[in-house]
């Protein structure tokens, strides 16, 4: 079959199984954009910003685990696609993004709209190509789906310059791939396991202390059952949230700088950590001379970059996670294990005397609160997103997570702007859940112009602003650690938020009390509409507990008079 | 017990890790932009096409920690056209020097100098001699220390090439 290079991008993405694509067209794009007008096998939402069609991408792909596909054209098309290409790639999300460039006989010239888009995407993607010769076109795009999925899945980003989009030639698309360079390790090695194993069962304190790579390799239920039958404590990170499900016995919440205490002792106690799918990130360990001093380390990963990288590690193990902890059940089961009841119940204690917990108020919303309410409400029905702030933390700490992937933020590069999109895309992912962004005030606006895509395409997020008329965060370290000095963080000046997503074709809230919050909630929920409810919280909240900068984890603020 | 301590360890070695690479646009960018972007050492870098394949050879010397040196190679690994990294650790290496000094200097004391590092005079012009010497890169570097003094008018050196004995 001889056809274009636009038309071989289509029917590569109808080889790879894509139903949806979000994207934004251009000059350089043009060729492709042409077949997907021809084409019926797979959607385009067309976005209104191209860093939000990599965030729906992303959403997409974080909430269902396929590849999720964006294209863009070259120039400033590419280079706003930037920010969610680093985001995407410090979540290892598994996407490939596809922009136009100018012709091959342009390229080097500083021709209109031109930009060395593969020098700037090399360090914020898994692997990049630019398409020199149309032959290749098939390859590379297979091979960009099999490298974006596999190993620690990432985006791939290919740049295709217009001459080869429209230039004719031979498509067959390629069933295999081989990359001789490219195998990712998914075994791992048996004598090495065995010994992590044993030294699980000569440990008194253990602690599994599980990562987001537990959600990408789908390994979840493999994690809950490993723990069961050992009787072993989880904590989770903030992008493993929804691992163990919140009322799992055994679990010990969050930990981390924003963690549940409970946790973060489990973590300076542990005499043998297992870190199944984590990366040691300086968020989660604090102080790393002070992180779990006394522990053993296990460090099971697919990327074998991440182990060694900050602590030294006495049991490596190079494997893909689901596989791994197949493997560590089976060895489980003839194997002797310690009872760790004073251990476990230690824990709990913590979990009971040391909870989660806020300072409610009749007169003024708190915003844990709201999470809270809204979690008893829609609990498991809800795929959550958030933007980044106060409010992603409190999140991650207030809302009842109960299954892997009902959690869609922003961790690694924590992008203000991520949760609009990035819920948008969980909409069209899970046309069966509520798709739900919590938000701030300053967050919001990073892209607002997505209300448009949503009520174009019916996409029915709901975001919750929690109005506190600051940039919070930042204002939270002001108070705390810059005596007070609100640089640039005040944000009275708002627009009227009801008004605004009315204006896109949404529908709007205004809320101040529990009342007016839960009737707007129940009406966006039951609208099944693009919807926005401004809730104005309760100004000066705090989150805690805290581990400032540079503390070890057992140092910690706890909820004091500062939350007052 | 852990011994998480090796992270402040700040002991440095010099390492010579050869890399073996696909052929394909932007992967010397690509190696080179690792180490930029890590904030890893490049104290020499040499690449030629390995005859009669589709690869290049990289020979890379660094400096860093254990922690350092350990991490560059597995990152180095983890790039997608990259086949094989060696670290090496029982290698011959040879680095090249070619060196310009004027004619007016005492060129038999040169040529003496020149022939007990396995070097020799490669050009004469009226004006100035181009000498050139082959060596270990520790014995290169006092080659070019001990020429300093006849002012020589440019000095230009290869990077490392490597094999194991
Ligand atoms: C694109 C971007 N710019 C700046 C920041 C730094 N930053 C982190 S949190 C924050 C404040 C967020 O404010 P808001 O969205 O109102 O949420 P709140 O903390 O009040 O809940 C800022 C500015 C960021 N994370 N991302």
């Amino acid at each position: 079959m001889r056809i274009t290079g636009a038309k071989m991008v289509t029917e590569s993405l109808k080889e790879e199984g894509v139903d949806v694509v979000f994207g934004y067209p251009g000059g350089a794009i043009m060729n492709v954009y042409d077949e997907i007008y021809k084409q019926s096998f797979f959607q385009h939402i067309l976005t209104r910003h191209e860093q939000a069609a990599i965030h729906a991408a992303e959403g997409f792909a974080k909430s269902t685990g396929k590849v999720g596909v964006a294209i863009v054209t070259s120039g400033p098309g590419f280079t706003n696609a930037v920010t969610g290409l680093a985001d995407a790639y410090m979540d290892s999300v598994p996407m490939v993004v596809i922009s136009g460039q100018v012709p091959t006989t342009i390229i080097g010239t500083d021709g209109f709209q031109e930009i060395d888009a593969v020098g700037i995407s090399r360090p914020c993607t898994k692997h990049n190509y630019l398409v020199n010769d149309i032959k290749d076109l098939p390859r590379i795009i297979k091979e960009a789906f099999h490298i974006a999925a596999t190993g620690r899945p990432g985006p791939v980003h290919i740049d295709i310059p217009k001459d080869i989009t429209a230039e004719v030639a031979n498509f067959e698309y390629p069933k295999e791939v081989d990359i001789p360079t490219y195998k990712p390790t998914v075994n791992y090695n048996k004598r090495q396991l065995k010994k992590a194993m044993g030294a699980i069962a000569k440990s008194k304190k253990p602690l599994l202390y599980v990562g987001g790579g537990a959600i990408l390799a789908n390994c979840a239920y493999e994690i809950r059952e490993f723990a069961k039958m050992t009787n072993i404590p989880v904590v989770e990170t903030l992008m493993a949230r929804g691992v163990m499900g919140d009322d799992n016995e055994l679990f010990m919440g969050m930990l981390g700088m924003h963690g549940e205490f409970a946790a973060n002792m489990a973590a300076h106690d542990t005499d043998c950590i297992i870190s199944l799918g984590a990366r040691f990130d300086d968020r989660v360990t604090g102080r790393l001379d002070e992180f779990a001093k006394k522990a053993k380390v296990i460090h099971v990963d697919v990327d074998p970059t991440s182990i060694g990288k900050l602590v030294d590690t006495n049991y490596p193990i190079v494997g893909d996670l689901k596989v791994t902890v197949e493997g560590m059940i089976e060895a489980a089961k003839d194997m002797q294990f310690n009872e760790y009841t004073n251990w476990v119940s230690l824990l709990r204690d913590y979990k009971e005397k040391e909870p989660l917990r806020y300072q409610d108020s009749d007169s003024v919303i708190k915003p844990q609160w709201a999470i809270e309410r809204v979690g008893q409400i829609l609990g498991e029905n809800a795929i959550i997103s958030t933007d980044v702030g106060q409010h992603q933390m409190w999140t991650a700490q207030f809302y009842p997570f109960s299954f892997p992937r009902q959690w869609n933020t922003s961790g690694g590069l924590g992008t203000m702007g991520f949760g609009l999109p990035g819920a948008m895309g969980v909409a069209r992912g899970n046309p069966d859940k509520v798709s739900i962004n919590f938000t701030g005030d300053g967050s919001i606006l990073m892209n607002i112009q997505e209300l448009m895509t949503c009520v174009e395409y019916n996409l029915p997020v709901i975001n919750i602003i929690l109005n506190n008329n600051y940039l919070g965060m930042v204002r939270q370290w002001q108070t705390l650690f810059y005596e007070n000095r609100l640089s640039e963080t005040d944000l009275s000046a708002q627009p009227d938020f009801k008004k605004l997503v009315e204006a896109f074709g949404g529908v709007g809230y205004r809320v101040s009390t529990k009342k007016e919050f839960e009737e707007a909630l129940k009406d966006a929920v039951e609208k099944k509409k693009p919807a926005m409810i401004d809730v104005i919280v309760a100004r000066d909240e705090i989150v805690l507990p805290m581990v400032p900068n540079g503390h070890a984890l057992n140092e910690m603020t706890l909820l004091g008079d500062s939350n007052e | 017990m852990n011994n998480f301590n090796h992270y402040y360890d700040s002991e440095t070695t010099r390492q010579v890790i050869s890399v073996i690479v696909i052929n394909e646009h932007n992967v010397l960018s690509r190696i080179v932009g690792l180490f930029s972007a890590r904030g890893y050492n490049i104290d020499s870098l040499t690449v030629a096409p390995m005859t009669g394949s589709k690869y290049s050879r990289m020979t890379i010397v660094t400096t860093g920690s254990k922690r350092v040196i350990d991490q560059i190679v597995k990152q180095l690994n983890k790039l997608i056209p990259v086949l094989k990294v060696n670290e090496h650790q029982n290698v011959i290496e040879k680095e090249t020097v070619l060196i310009k000094i004027p004619i007016e200097q005492p060129l038999s004391d040169i040529e003496v100098i020149a022939r007990a590092y396995n070097g020799h005079i490669q050009n004469v012009t009226h004006d100035a001699i181009v000498i050139s010497a082959t060596d270990a890169p520790s014995r290169i570097a006092n080659f070019t220390n001990i020429m300093n003094k006849y002012k020589p008018l440019e000095v230009v050196k290869s990077g490392v090439v490597a094999m194991e004995r």
